[in-house]
């Protein structure tokens, strides 16, 4: 130190000027998204000190596309199809909880055959989503195995959606009053036959992903949220449940069938991203006896839609109503003054709750370990810009 | 910070109960509800009682299979529920007229505040109710009543027995002048939803340290968005 303090009054003596490095020198500021293929159609602006990140501000909205506002420009029933556009891998479970609220609003009830399909198409929709997820975590983990067998899985269920719904992808399958159309023949062997099939491949998924030694080294530890955190932060879905808050909206507020189903809700105490990545696996395990009770318990014959009037309204009023999604709560606002269309509709999405975590987790954290934050956050950008 | 010993620091914590007091029906409480009609003369429940266009029963029919046992309809429990009572009545008994009660059903609860009370009443839900997150932020315009309203939606997942619950405190701003207080000191969860309520409605939450452009383009250069006079292009 001695021998640096003399070097400068040296150099002073010459009649240099000392420049002493500020903090904007040292920190880098690094745009990451929208275009980064590890983020999603999302961009956030991290401040890095070497390593590590200081400093974090998301900037979301590169896929906003005003669906609340087009939604009081059409009526109740016609809002469906855009309305599953913020997540078409989720679109089923995104249409649910507007189905239920919209009912609410104009008194429809739902045949009870009606009920159980909505909920078998809810959870493999689940399945559909969360295998999407898990195919995008195991590749930015650099685990391209983990990449290939979900998106391979993942075909099955859209097989036997596309089987139930006619569409692959964008279903719009839940209206108000029930279901587009009834189970095809045969499907209820069909969907057992690839729940059997399944559950063994998710044993497989855990041998070579959960039990890996490298995928436990990238991902225990890192990223902690206390459970105290999420309270605070208000996340919900896999995030909250991996921080040991074992709330889930089909046991909290059950929906449709679901408080005839024994279920369990799934949630760990490690508060990682290997809990945050490990509980949406629980999920899928679980949503595979929640399937197999519904097929089981499912009327042989019935209604599978109320019939509706071609606009459904109702009196003025307001409901709130939510559904479990594969990234969490899903609520829908729905403000009715009486004309067939909405006066306000506002959707509370998971992916926009979980956010506020981001900034949370990645501020200490190294850069390195961003995509093991940022992608076990479950979320999904479209779905947070609405 | 090794996974083991988070694991026991957090394996501890369950879910605590804080009160369950409020449950039983207090006749002392229940004397201080606002009786029904007054809620029509207040000035921030006037959303559908003063600008309804239609007022017709529902048109659907509907169609349940016979015998089947369905889930009941929420909204035709004449009713409202013990519990959800006894959590208005423990509101209505701190703060009397400052908090009005628009409607109780079965998990659902509507409050109704004046925007300098909105603080002091959401404080009190998080301490004393167990109310500890925001589930979403939602604003309206009404353009007749010349108004936004600004609607919170709570929940609580710290107390089990509060767990379908949803508890709702509206507050309303004129809208050449919307500016309501923050909830972000009681709420961190709201910070996100207050500032897309900024830029879609208008809101200036006062004390919030970002109301600024979230979710639109950086060059947008027009009204906020979700305010009744924007019109979409071919709409």
């Amino acid at each position: 130190m001695a021998d640096l303090e003399d070097r400068i009054n040296e150099s002073q003596k010459m009649g240099m000027q000392i420049i002493k490095e500020s903090e904007d020198d040292r920190l880098m500021t690094l745009s990451v998204g929208p275009q980064h293929p590890g983020s999603g159609h999302f961009r956030f602006v991290v401040k890095l000190d070497g390593d590590y990140i200081v400093h974090c501000d998301p900037d979301p909205g590169y896929v906003h596309r005003g669906e609340e506002k087009m939604t009081e420009y059409r009526n109740f029933i016609q809002n469906i199809p855009h309305l599953e556009r913020p997540v078409i891998h989720d679109s089923t479970n995104i249409t649910y909880s507007y189905s239920l609220a919209v009912e609410e609003l104009t008194g429809i009830e739902v045949p009870r055959r009606g009920q159980f399909i909505r909920a078998i198409a809810s959870e493999l929709n689940r399945q559909v989503y969360t295998l999407y997820w898990l195919a995008i975590y195991g590749i930015f983990l650099g685990h391209s195995t983990m990449f290939m067998w979900p998106t391979g899985d993942r075909e099955l269920f859209i097989d036997l959606l596309e089987a139930l719904t006619g569409a692959r992808v964008t279903h719009a399958f839940n209206i108000p009053g029930g279901v587009r159309n009834d189970v095809p023949n045969g499907f209820k062997d069909r969907c057992l036959r690839q729940i059997s099939y399944y559950e063994k491949r998710l044993k497989e998924y855990e041998d070579i992903f959960y039990n890996n030694p490298l995928v436990r080294q990238r991902t225990e530890g890192v990223g902690i949220l206390t459970k105290e955190d999420a309270i605070r932060l208000g996340v919900t879905g896999s995030v909250l449940r991996a921080s040991g808050v074992p709330y889930d909206i089909r046991k909290a507020e059950p929906y449709d069938v679901y408080n005839e189903i024994d279920f369990k809700v799934q949630y760990m105490k490690t508060a990682d991203s290997f809990a945050r990545a490990y509980v949406p696996f629980l999920d899928m395990r679980e949503s595979c006896h929640i399937l197999r009770q519904l097929l089981d318990k499912m009327p042989e014959a019935g209604e599978v839609r109320a019939k509706l009037q071609a606009n459904p309204r109702g009196p003025p009023g307001e409901a709130y109503r939510r559904v479990e999604s594969g990234r969490g709560a899903l609520g829908y606002y729905i403000i009715s003054d009486g004309t067939p269309k909405p006066y306000r509709v506002k959707i509370s999405v998971g992916s926009f709750r979980n956010m506020l975590a981001l900034p949370h987790l990645l501020v200490g954290a190294k850069m390195g370990d961003m995509p093991v934050i940022y992608w076990a956050l479950n979320y999904w950008p479209v779905e947070a810009d609405r | 910070m090794s996974s083991e010993a988070n694991h026991s620091n957090n394996s501890n914590n369950n879910f605590v109960i804080i009160s369950n007091e409020f449950n039983k029906n207090n006749p002392e409480i229940t004397t201080t509800l606002a009786p029904p009609n007054s809620r029509h003369d207040h000035p921030l429940v006037s959303t559908f009682s003063s600008s309804s266009r239609l007022a017709s029963p529902p048109l659907t029919k509907t169609v349940g299979s016979p015998g089947s046992p369905s889930t009941p309809l929420r909204r035709k429990e004449p009713e409202p529920p013990a519990f959800e009572k006894g959590i208005a009545s423990e509101i209505s008994a701190n703060f009397g007229q400052m908090v009005q009660i628009i409607f109780i059903k079965p998990l659902r609860i509507k409050l109704a505040v004046e925007p300098p009370n909105i603080v002091k009443v959401a404080t009190f839900l998080r301490d004393n109710l167990g109310y500890d997150h925001a589930e979403s932020v939602a604003g309206t315009d009404y353009p007749k009543d010349d108004q936004i309203e600004v609607i919170y939606h709570l929940g609580s997942y710290s107390r089990e027995d509060l767990a379908g619950q949803v508890l709702s405190i509206a507050t309303r701003t004129n809208r050449d002048d919307a500016r309501l207080p923050t909830l972000i000191n009681v709420y961190k969860s709201v910070e996100y939803h207050e500032r897309e309520t900024f830029e879609m409605l208008g809101v200036y939450f006062e004390g919030h340290p970002r109301n600024e452009r979230f979710l639109l383009p950086e060059d947008w250069a027009d009204i906020p968005p979700l305010r009744k006079e924007f019109r979409i292009k071919g709409r």
